[in-house]
């Protein structure tokens, strides 16, 4: 099929201010967003540039904007989007660097805050801790995060002010919380109910919407703050 | 110019780097250099499981795994080695459990474990649960959880910064040489020790399970430095990648009861393999799969197969096998238990091909997967660069761009992870303890001139050459001619094409010649790397005239123990390439004919 692909690019060796380009393209349905980049940079212009690499989706390298929303452009077909015009523009609040590239060092930041490591002094056995499948499977769903920043770059608390935290770094801390092994909930929590922590979550939703690994995002940031309000981990 | 001075470099923040590093770092001045954010790294991708006779559901004993391994290997596999590993696995898991690795768990709260290709009880020859996994995405567990314990301890990082060449002084590691990314500037990393972990390359063939990543960079800078590479013709097809895509559908879609079928809707796997059936090891599977489709019996005619694994299917097949669950009942599953132990497959599956898989098969056709080569190591992560496996001083490799050789021939599923994890952990150690008693070695005036002139070579070259095309012609010949099936004919074709194609990589035009992020003359580069391991993969396939593991000829069908059982070295000096070999290490086991 014919595609009009509009490209968000920019070049801070060249280009004052950023700008689009437009491309009229052949596609197949089923070519991913990244194939259809990639065919850019190989046979029409070899400066654009975009991070990539497993190319299914569990790396988190390549989260855009895609026709407006966070995706993952790996994961995302071209037949997913219900139409032949595609725009890509880099994930938003944080800095450009170039094209598609952005700065995620204030994202990473944000996430070593919430300490996300297990912490536990107490001597391990000699061999496995022993844990349930019913409290292994509490904080299941936040131990698939990938760390693409396709959440957080969609929330405006985030566009707003970089320094909150941001719900990537509430789903890493969810993931260790509510881990029957770990000993650092009240510290975590700690950190969570401060300045730019959960308070600052409005409820948008739309980092449960961006979500490529359909994590419960919105529901995983609601069990912190009721552990935070009851100071309960039940 | 900058320079930076550590004890030790690791090179690679994959499940390999990162636990070289976190042993490193306790005793050493360490950094982690990484092309990649670290979370991106390709250990992420891995899904089925790490193999560790845990024996948490059913008898298992490391000595059972060790003999697998070394079957699986064709025995080509060093059985010193690889009973290292096998008898270091329990700990190794037991440690990433201690680490937080959220396994999935029994219904006693131990690691859940479930049967892989290739591993057996050694008694009754049936599949032995061995693989332990965290759902389907049980790489992702390992390298997360890597990463987390190395943000605790503090280890440094330098992220998005390639290194282009190796330093060797004196006969010994020095250092490395890297280009920041973002910057394009050369950094010199002056070091004691320099631990490879850049993993594979993957990257050569046309449908692959790989990521872009791999390029084969650290394989490539270290045989530019005159160094060997060990066993460089064995590399492995994954029989079942999503047709077309090569997306892995991992192994463990077989541990669960999912079945191969044909164009008539035969199993058939059971005339290939009749004890283990689907479960056989994984060259056994792909060759098997390329056999049917010769004698036209791929689906609709074409080259693929469907893996069902449709609750009814897996029911049927899992009676008439008279498979048991621990307990001793029968096994029987429903959709949403495969669901829930396979919901990244389910998710790929939605995704990629619009096939829900416990309603509807998946269409599936072998994949590259795996490199068995590499830089060669002895089973403390040093690296050896002779037949006599003389160290050479202070650089040591893991991983899978490591041949050290525990998968010899052909590696079984959930070996890799482990090797991350037992070699990765040692070299660390070695690269610490050697730094301890070390100096460093004077750099050379012109530390950084190697590099640049590789960089400018390509950035200035006027030709018109261009990197998709390169790489597009590189991966079909070589997905033809030296994938599953081998001839000299086909092999001979593919080196003449490949050799042309790296002439015609010196005419590439770069058309980024900015600073920042010029990935247009990175891809240039490591496709430089692909093809140059192209090159020496073929000439070491072509000179090895039997069958063994995955390197399967079909002029010389028979394995041939008596001129073969040896590893192959490879070196490259002025374009030119030189083979040596030396022995396998062959402890209790005999070489034995390899059925399943
Ligand atoms: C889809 C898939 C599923 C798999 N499933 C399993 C499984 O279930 N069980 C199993 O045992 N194995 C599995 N494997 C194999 C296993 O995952 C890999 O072999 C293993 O993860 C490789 O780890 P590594 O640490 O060697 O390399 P990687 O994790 O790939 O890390 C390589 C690192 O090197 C860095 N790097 C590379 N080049 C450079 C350079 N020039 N400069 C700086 N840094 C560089 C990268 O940034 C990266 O950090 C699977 C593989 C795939 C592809
Ligand atoms: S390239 Fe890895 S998530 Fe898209």
């Amino acid at each position: 099929m014919k595609i009009s692909l509009k490209l968000y690019r920019y070049n801070p060796e060249i280009d004052k201010k950023s700008r689009y380009e437009t491309y009229q393209l052949e596609a197949d349905p089923t070519d991913r967003i990244l194939d259809i980049l990639e065919f850019v940079k190989g046979y029409i212009d070899g400066t654009l540039s975009f991070r990539r690499s497993c190319a299914h989706g569990v790396c988190g390298s390549d989260a855009m904007r895609i026709n407006g929303q966070n995706r993952l452009a790996c994961k995302t077909l071209l037949r997913d989007l219900h139409g032949n015009k595609v725009t890509v523009e880099p994930i938003m609040g944080l800095r450009v660097i170039k094209d598609l590239i952005v700065d995620m060092d204030p994202f990473f930041e944000n996430f070593r805050t919430v300490l996300p490591y297990l912490i536990n002094d107490e001597p391990a056995p000699k061999t496995e801790r022993l844990q349930s499948p019913e409290d292994r499977e509490r904080f299941d769903d936040t131990t698939k995060c990938i760390l693409c920043a396709c959440c957080t770059t969609s929330c405006p608390s985030f566009w707003a002010n970089d320094e909150y935290l941001g719900p990537a770094a509430f789903v890493n801390a969810h993931r260790f919380i509510f881990d029957s092994r770990d000993r650092a909930a009240d510290e975590r929590l700690k950190i969570l109910s401060a300045q730019n922590g959960v308070y600052r979550c409005h409820t948008v939703f739309n980092c449960t919407l961006a979500c490529p690994r359909e994590i419960e995002i919105t529901k995983a940031i609601g069990e912190v703050k009721r552990a935070i309000s009851t100071g309960s981990l039940k | 110019m900058q320079t930076h001075i550590f004890d030790v470099i690791v090179v690679g923040a994959g499940g390999a780097g990162l636990m070289a590093a976190l042993y490193a770092s306790k005793t050493a001045s360490t950094a982690v250099i990484s092309k990649l954010y670290p979370t991106r790294s390709h250990t992420g991708a891995a899904q089925g499981g790490v193999g560790a006779a845990l024996g948490n559901l059913e008898e298992d004993y490391p000595e059972w795994h060790t003999f697998d391994t070394v079957k699986g290997s064709d025995y080509l596999g060093d059985q010193d080695a690889i009973e290292f590993m096998c008898q270091e696995a329990v700990d190794a898991v037991y440690e990433l459990e201690h680490y937080g690795l959220p396994f999935s768990r029994t219904p006693e709260g131990k690691i859940d474990q479930r049967p892989f290709g290739g591993h057996t009880n050694n008694v009754t020859g049936k599949p032995v649960r061995r693989a332990c996994f965290a759902a389907d995405r049980t790489g992702h567990m390992i390298l997360q959880t890597l990463y987390q314990q190395c943000i605790k301890n503090h280890v440094n990082f330098y992220d998005e910064f390639q290194v282009i060449d190796l330093l060797i002084v004196n006969g010994a590691a020095a250092g490395v040489v890297a280009l920041e990314l973002s910057t394009s500037e050369l950094h010199v990393f002056h070091a004691k020790s320099v631990v490879f972990a850049t993993g594979g390359h993957g990257r050569i063939w046309e449908v692959t399970s790989n990521a872009y990543a791999y390029s084969g960079d650290g394989a490539s800078v270290a045989l530019r430095r005159g160094l060997p590479l060990e066993d460089m013709e064995f590399f492995q097809f994954h029989p079942t990648g999503i047709y077309k895509l090569g997306i892995l559908i991992t192994e463990g879609v077989r541990g669960e009861g999912g079945i191969l079928f044909n164009d008539k809707g035969e199993r058939f796997m059971e005339k290939y393999a009749p004890k283990v059936k689907d479960l056989a090891s994984r060259d056994v599977v792909s060759r098997a799969m390329y056999t049917e489709m010769r004698e036209g019996r791929g689906i609709g005619g074409k080259n693929f197969f469907y893996l069902d694994v449709r609750p009814e299917v897996v029911n049927r097949y899992a009676a008439l096998d008279g498979r048991k669950r621990p307990d001793g009942s029968p096994y029987i599953v429903t959709a949403d238990e495969i669901i829930s132990k396979l919901p990244d497959i389910a998710d790929f599956c939605r995704v990629y091909l619009g096939v829900d898989p416990v309603t509807q098969p998946m269409p599936v056709q072998p994949t590259a997967h795996y490199t068995m080569g590499g830089i060669p190591t002895n089973k403390y992560g040093e690296v050896v660069i002779d037949d006599q496996n003389t160290v050479l001083p202070g650089f040591y490799a893991a991983g899978e761009v490591a041949c050290v050789s525990v998968h010899g021939a052909n590696r079984l599923g959930t070996n890799s992870l482990l090797d991350l994890i037992t070699f990765g952990k040692h070299a660390g150690l070695r690269a610490a303890e050697f730094s301890r008693g070390a100096t460093l070695q004077p750099l050379p005036k012109d530390a950084a001139d190697f590099a640049l002139a590789q960089l400018n070579q390509l950035k200035n070259s006027a030709g018109s050459e261009r990197v998709a095309d390169i790489s597009r012609e590189m991966k079909s010949v070589m997905f033809d001619h030296v994938g599953i099936f081998r001839t000299a004919d086909g092999m001979k074709t593919a080196l003449e094409k490949v050799r042309e194609l790296r002439q015609r990589h010196q005419h590439i035009k770069i058309t980024d010649q900015g600073k920042v992020f010029n990935t247009d003359l990175i891809n240039a580069w490591e496709l430089g790397n692909l093809l140059q391991l192209a090159e020496l993969i073929t000439v070491c396939a072509i000179n090895r005239t039997e069958s063994r593991g995955a390197h399967a000829r079909d002029d010389y069908p028979k394995r041939d123990d008596a001129n073969w059982m040896k590893h192959t070295l490879a070196w490259e000096k002025d374009g030119n390439i030189r083979l040596g070999y030396k022995p396998v290490a062959i402890t209790k086991y005999q070489p034995k004919e390899r059925v399943y």
